[in-house]
């Protein structure tokens, strides 16, 4: 059994005639252990993927329509407040984009951290432990650090802190959202080096959100690229790099910049991201693919398995 | 222009905590520690009222109705106490000549219990003489010492401040923060109740709200009445602020965080969001307090609040509206410019601490 099984999952904001579909059809897996990156363009619904498999995405405005999202088995959606209050934290915890706004700014980071412990371990609910995982994440001289506000600290430095606060509570699956696009270059490598570390260390999954195609290389097992609200491809990490098979995926891999290379200017893939509630008809990357055919418009592609464990959102994908 | 700080003083800024740098601030407004230090010697003084007093609040002296102040005179290295007796005509009173007592600290007096418990009986001042009274504000229709009175009251008007602000801003915080938080329904709820009681003139209220207790009540539950009733008044116009305040607070990433940790609802509103409103709320309730003491006087002045014999501010100045009396016992508006020394003395210090919490003012 996968530690998360994400099925067909539907979700909307509104409801009835206003309803704007964010996540349409959706499915993935994380087993135990295991690092999945979730790539995307911004807007196209990676965070809000991520955000429901502990149900935190307020509702009202969101709606879920349809899908399961199976936590250890248990449908998530399903799950009373309580059942809720249990497994953020005490399965999944997460790691958000901005470290200085994901900590309260009034409170001094050992009492955040001590928080977390209390929720979940009360009975480690001390300095000691508090101090430990301040050391596990990298923190110096963390019997100081404990004292300080969040404002006393550089950004890697919350960062860590809100990764030591993430553990504290020994979760299966971190969840971590863009955890390094706040940081500067020599940070991000810091801190995904922290995380491979730890999720070696503590044998849990994590479940990275990013739109760097180079995290994706050094941390990732699968990758699953999002557009539009929808699985675009999904495949092992070092297949998809070497060998991207959806147009989509395709356009993105040449839009990153090569470092020995003689172009003037960067590829970019043309038009724009179509905008939620307001997507073309049939394959949404139609109007921006390369190879997109009359056909393309009439109805939606199906994901399909096209090798073991690769599946594909377009049936031209051998084109080209 | 000031010179720009050198890196080292910069240092030594980001390492104190916020509410050092707050202190830091509030310490360079002068007027603002000068309102703090009145109100930390006034309330002092209402702590050791008993000690302080000469005379019990409601020892009367018939003789000696509508009493001038008496002042000691230094006389060599003491203090004396002239005497005076009726003369002739209504409150009128002659000096005794060559009668004088000398003033003595630390007398035997009256029995009083010390901050409500402890029982004693040492007074810091008087003569010691029943016979031979020392009265530094003079005395009211019955004879009664206004000092003690004063002082006695003092008791009641400034805690009346405290705990009315305490009682009224855990409710608005509490109730303005789940309004905020949870916002639909629950919130346009609770915003339109706020918006009733807003709308009733608050002396109306105020009236109309005394009409639903009984009309003879002991002491303490006439002081407990009038804390009710202003904080009945008052919480609504906290929660709506703070109600704002987490509206815009919930959307901040460390809620998201933790709620994404398993904490409840109301432990978020409690130690996350309420929290990060203080510096807002201390200052507001210091410039809330006045309102309070201005309200136990408006109520005892109506005749509904603290009742006779026991003294309030309010239920002194009673005394003072006929114009007569204004005009010839002045002494008898000493509770007015008490109430005119703690209001403004609250007033300086909020403003400062306004001042000193807005960190853009730095």
């Amino acid at each position: 059994m996968n530690l998360l099984e994400i099925k067909n999952l539907k979700m909307d904001f509104g409801k009835n005639a206003g309803a704007l579909r964010a996540i349409d059809d959706v499915s993935f897996t994380i087993g135990a252990g295991e690092t999945v990156c979730l790539v995307g363009e911004s807007g196209c619904g990676k965070t809000v993927t991520a955000l429901s498999i502990g149900k935190l995405v307020p509702t009202p405005p969101a709606h879920y329509v349809g899908g399961e999202i199976l936590l250890n088995g248990q449908d998530v959606l399903q799950m009373s407040n309580d059942q809720l209050r249990n497994i953020r934290g005490g399965v999944v915890s997460y790691v958000f984009q901005e470290p200085g706004a994901s900590l309260n700014p009034v409170f001094r980071v050992g009492n955040q951290i001590r928080e977390s412990l209390k929720l979940h371990r009360p009975e480690k609910a001390n300095n000691e432990e508090i101090i430990r995982l301040l050391k596990l994440v990298g923190i110096p001289a963390p019997e100081s650090r404990i004292r300080n506000y969040p404002f006393e600290l550089s950004g890697g430095m919350q960062q860590r802190v809100m990764i030591a606060m993430a553990l504290a509570s020994e979760p299966k699956l971190l969840v971590a959202d863009e955890p390094t696009t706040a940081l500067d270059v020599t940070i991000q490598a810091q801190i995904l080096e922290l995380l491979s570390e730890l999720k070696q260390r503590l044998g849990m999954a994590i479940l990275l959100i990013t739109h760097n195609l180079g995290i994706v290389g050094d941390m990732a097992d699968r990758v699953a690229v999002m557009y539009a609200g929808q699985i675009a491809e999904l495949a092992p990490a070092q297949e998809l790099l070497r060998r991207p098979l959806h147009p989509y995926t395709k356009a993105l891999m040449a839009s990153v910049p090569k470092l020995r290379g003689d172009a003037d200017r960067l590829s970019a893939i043309p038009g724009n991201v179509p905008r939620i509630g307001n997507f073309p008809p049939g394959c949404r990357f139609a109007p921006r693919c390369v190879i997109a055919r009359p056909e393309c418009s009439k109805e939606i592609p199906r994901l399909i398995e096209v090798e073991a464990g690769r599946w594909v959102r377009c049936p031209f994908w051998q084109a080209s | 222009m000031e010179p720009a700080p050198s890196i080292s003083t910069i240092e030594a800024k980001a390492l104190l905590s916020p509410w050092q740098l707050f202190w830091q601030r509030l310490k360079r407004r002068k007027i603002a520690m000068a309102g703090g230090g009145i109100l930390i010697v006034l309330y002092l003084i209402a702590l050791f009222a008993g000690f302080i007093a000469p005379y019990r609040f409601d020892d009367l002296n018939t003789d000696y109705s509508f009493h001038p102040p008496i002042w000691p005179k230094l006389q060599g290295f003491h203090f004396v106490v002239p005497r005076y007796e009726p003369g002739s005509g209504t409150f009128v009173y002659r000096l005794v000549p060559n009668d004088t007592k000398p003033l003595h600290f630390f007398v035997h007096g009256d029995n009083y219990k010390l901050f409500g418990f402890i029982p004693a009986t040492i007074h810091l001042f008087g003569t010691g003489d029943p016979h031979h009274p020392v009265y530094l504000l003079g005395t009211d229709q019955f004879g009664r010492d206004v000092l003690s009175r004063l002082l006695y009251g003092s008791e009641i008007s400034l805690s009346i401040g405290i705990i009315g602000i305490l009682l009224s801003f855990t409710f608005g915080m509490i109730i303005g923060g789940i309004s905020g938080y949870f916002s639909g329904w629950t919130d346009t709820i609770i915003m339109r109740l706020c918006e009733l009681i807003m709308s009733i003139p608050a002396l109306y209220l105020i009236i109309s709200l005394r009409n639903t207790f009984p009309p003879s009540m002991s002491s303490t539950q006439v002081y407990a009445m009038i804390i009710i009733i202003l904080s009945f008044i008052g919480w609504a116009g906290m929660a709506r602020v703070i109600r704002g305040m987490t509206l815009s607070l919930r959307e901040q990433q460390f809620v998201l965080a933790a709620r994404s940790l398993g904490q409840s609802h109301l432990k978020i509103i409690v130690r996350h969001i309420l929290p990060n409103t203080f510096s807002y709320v201390i200052v507001a309730a210091t410039l809330s307090v006045p309102y309070y003491i201005l309200g136990e006087v408006v109520l005892s002045f109506l005749g509904v609040g603290i009742q006779e014999p026991n003294a309030s501010w309010g239920n002194m100045l009673t005394a003072a509206q006929n114009t007569e009396y204004l005009q010839n016992y002045p002494w008898l508006l000493a509770p007015g410019a008490a109430i005119f020394i703690t209001v403004l003395a609250f007033n300086f210090l909020g403003d400062g601490l306004r001042d000193a919490a807005d960190t853009k003012s730095l």
